[in-house]
């Protein structure tokens, strides 16, 4: 059972188009596999392959897709915590992937994250004052009398009690945990955070804690989020868009209401097909998209569209055309060759098409541009 | 379930009461003091081990025989040979009629100074070649081989070959007590590392893939500043571990190079060479073996405690149980 989640309060801008916070263009991240006695590199696990979208400032992009597509190799890769093997990222304005050392390190402080397992995620051996603090003492050069100010105040942002900073990891409950978590991510004020998988390690009822902590300080401190998870009801709560990943590709990038209500992509179709109906009546009626096989393994995709081998809609162009992501209707992306789009044409064009910014679909209002 | 109000926990409101004094943060040598001083274990060793290290210390100006005083009149030194406890002599004499007590207390100085510093060497270099070799990648191949090298060539040998070829000249440049001591000290030091290094690098490859030190890189930490804040506390256990058996090993090795007559001089008393001298005997008069062995246990073994003691201290998951 879900608790009661608030409702969005969010403050949108409807004024002129900005240019997108978040660039992504291309990205690929292969793992090289190395074979034999003479370690030879024999292939690549293809964890991420060529993936582009944009994040407008003060939005949410939801990323869902399910295990190993690849969905957590983006948001590392993104704030280049691995090395990803081709592409461009950027993050306002700046090129995250050819930055040299020492810029990146200044760049960091705009682009933090938020990782999946809270208990993971915090040194043990660290006090909630100390973990908080670290990004304080290697940025903001302040004295320890503003910076332990700071951490105060970053703790009473993220709701945990200013007793609390003496203490260590282990003597917190899980949501408190991530709370922490979120406290360091927010301490040298970024604009764009990666929240990779934040409520999967938590309890139900710790989850909506946490995502309405999310939600308020993206209201306060205008942030951007990139929110990865497998929980589709609780993207579907927090996102504006939604980008649906299957093996190491975007399938469908889509406003949220209007990816809920109508999905494009077969496999985001079946995917959100998934999703439980609380109401009993209606859920009696929903009507399930079983996919047939496995997940193909990502060191050796299909040729043509990764989906083809499950697709129920599979078609002969599929197993060997690779589609292209590209706008098929306003505001809605989809890499799919059941949609023909003049875009899929010109196909340099198309990737680089600026993605709209338009929440559009049913109750948010329409605003688009680039497009 | 009820109607939580979800949010309400996150308003700052919630913090606003009077603040009572916060206690800054504590200092975390207070933390681990306290538990350290709930380990009995390792109070008990802390206690023997100052102890030892006073009487050593101290002990020698107490009690003013010269330990390499032997007497020039040949039939007085016969007839004051292996004599048992007396009030002349509480821990006896030996086969020169030489006060044993006067020559544990020195003994004990040599024997702990090469203990200590040879396991200062050992954990040193094998922390640092493991950190090394777990963090970074490109270090790893050649470092571990360099460790393989190490741990494959036979010990004793090398440690005689290193004192013959370089025994003298060091010997000459800082005299000969100080000389041996440090030609010793890292004798022993850099053929003990290995497995220290091989431990850490296995618990840095661990602790590398945990997400904390991916946050901390998000953060932007460097990578040496990552390595001292976020590691090294981390790896610390089984380090402290190699330490305290380090110390062991260095006190026995020392009696063993002594005893093969690369080591101190034969008339230099240390506790591995009381033992060796003592084995002749060891029928006769057993108290020549047990004492300088006792000696050398007691230290051992509380050395041990406080590691032990240390290592819970340092845990605060442990700390405060």
């Amino acid at each position: 059972m879900l608790p009661m989640l608030r409702p969005r309060g969010r403050t949108m801008m409807l004024d002129a188009p900005a240019p997108a916070l978040v660039q992504v263009r291309d990205l690929k991240m292969y793992f090289p596999i190395h074979t034999g006695v003479l370690r030879r590199h024999t292939g690549d696990v293809k964890a991420v392959d060529g993936v582009s979208f944009d994040i407008m400032a003060g939005e949410t992009l939801g990323l869902v897709g399910e295990s190993g597509c690849g969905k957590s190799t983006v948001g590392r890769a993104l704030i280049r915590l691995y090395e990803p093997t081709a592409g461009s990222v950027r993050i306002a304005g700046d090129d995250i992937l050819s930055l040299a050392p020492e810029a990146l390190r200044r760049k960091r402080p705009e682009m933090q994250m938020v990782f999946q397992d809270p208990q993971a995620s915090l040194n043990p051996r660290m006090t909630l004052a100390q973990i908080i603090g670290e990004p304080l003492i290697e940025h903001s050069g302040l004295n320890p009398t503003d910076r332990l100010a700071r951490i105060y105040e970053l703790m009473d942002q993220t709701g945990l009690n200013r007793r609390f900073a003496n203490r260590y990891p282990h003597e917190f409950s899980g949501g408190q945990r991530q709370r922490i978590g979120i406290a360091r991510a927010l301490a040298l004020n970024p604009k764009f955070i990666v929240c990779d998988e934040p409520i999967a390690a938590l309890d139900v009822s710790i989850q909506a804690q946490v995502v309405n902590l999310l939600e308020d300080l993206q209201d306060r401190l205008g942030l951007t989020y990139l929110f990865i998870s497998h929980d589709l009801s609780m993207v579907r709560h927090i996102a504006d868009r939604v980008a649906v990943m299957y093996l190491g590709r975007i399938a469908e990038l889509s406003p949220r209401d209007a990816l809920y209500a109508r999905p494009l992509h077969p496999y985001a179709e079946a995917l959100l097909s998934a999703v439980p109906e609380p109401d009993p009546d209606r859920e009696g009626s929903r009507q399930r998209i079983i996919l047939q096989g496995d997940v193909p393994s990502p060191a050796n995709p299909p040729t043509g569209c990764a989906f083809c081998t499950r697709c129920p809609k599979v078609m002969e162009i599929c197993t060997t055309t690779r589609p292209i992501l590209a706008e098929v209707e306003p505001g809605r992306q989809v890499a799919c060759h059941l949609y023909p789009s003049e875009a899929r044409s010109n196909q340099p064009n198309s990737r680089h098409a600026a993605p709209s910014g338009s929440t559009g679909g049913g109750s948010s209002q329409h605003q688009q541009h680039g497009v | 379930m009820t109607d939580i109000k979800l949010g309400e926990v996150s308003k700052p409101a919630r913090n606003a009461e009077p603040v009572v004094k916060l206690a800054p943060p504590r200092s975390q040598a207070r933390d681990i003091w306290d538990q350290f001083k709930t380990h009995k274990g390792a109070m008990t060793g802390l206690v023997i081990l100052c102890l030892i290290i006073l009487a050593i210390l101290i002990g020698p100006f107490v009690w003013q025989i010269d330990p390499a005083y032997v007497n020039p009149d040949a039939a007085k030194m016969i007839l004051g040979r292996n004599k048992p406890p007396t009030w002349a002599h509480p821990m006896g004499t030996d086969q020169l009629a030489r006060d044993l007590l006067a020559r544990m207390l020195y003994g004990g100085r040599i024997s702990l100074a090469v203990g200590a510093v040879a396991m200062l060497i050992s954990v040193f270099i094998g922390t640092g070649i493991g950190v090394l070799a777990g963090y970074f990648k490109r270090l790893d191949g050649p470092l571990m081989r360099l460790t393989d090298l190490f741990l494959a060539l036979p010990l004793l040998p090398l440690l005689l070959v290193l004192m013959m070829l370089f025994g003298d000249t060091v010997r000459k440049v800082v005299g000969p007590e100080a000389g041996t001591f440090l030609l010793i000290v890292f004798a022993i030091g850099v053929t003990s590392w290995m497995s220290s290094a091989r431990i850490v690098r296995g618990q840095v490859l661990a602790l590398k893939e945990r997400e904390f030190v991916l946050a901390a890189r998000s953060i932007g930490t460097p990578a040496r500043r990552l390595i001292i804040r976020h590691i090294l506390p981390n790896v610390i256990s089984p380090v402290m571990v190699a330490a305290t058996l380090g110390i062991a090993g260095a006190i026995i090795t020392e009696s063993v190079l002594s005893f093969l007559g690369l080591g101190f001089p034969p008339d230099f008393p240390t506790w591995g060479r009381l033992l060796y001298d003592g084995v002749d005997y060891m029928q006769l008069y057993p108290s020549r073996v047990i004492l300088p062995g006792l000696a050398i246990s007691l230290t051992v073994l509380s050395v041990n405690y406080i590691g032990d003691g240390l290592r819970d201290a340092l845990d605060p998951r442990i700390r405060g149980r």
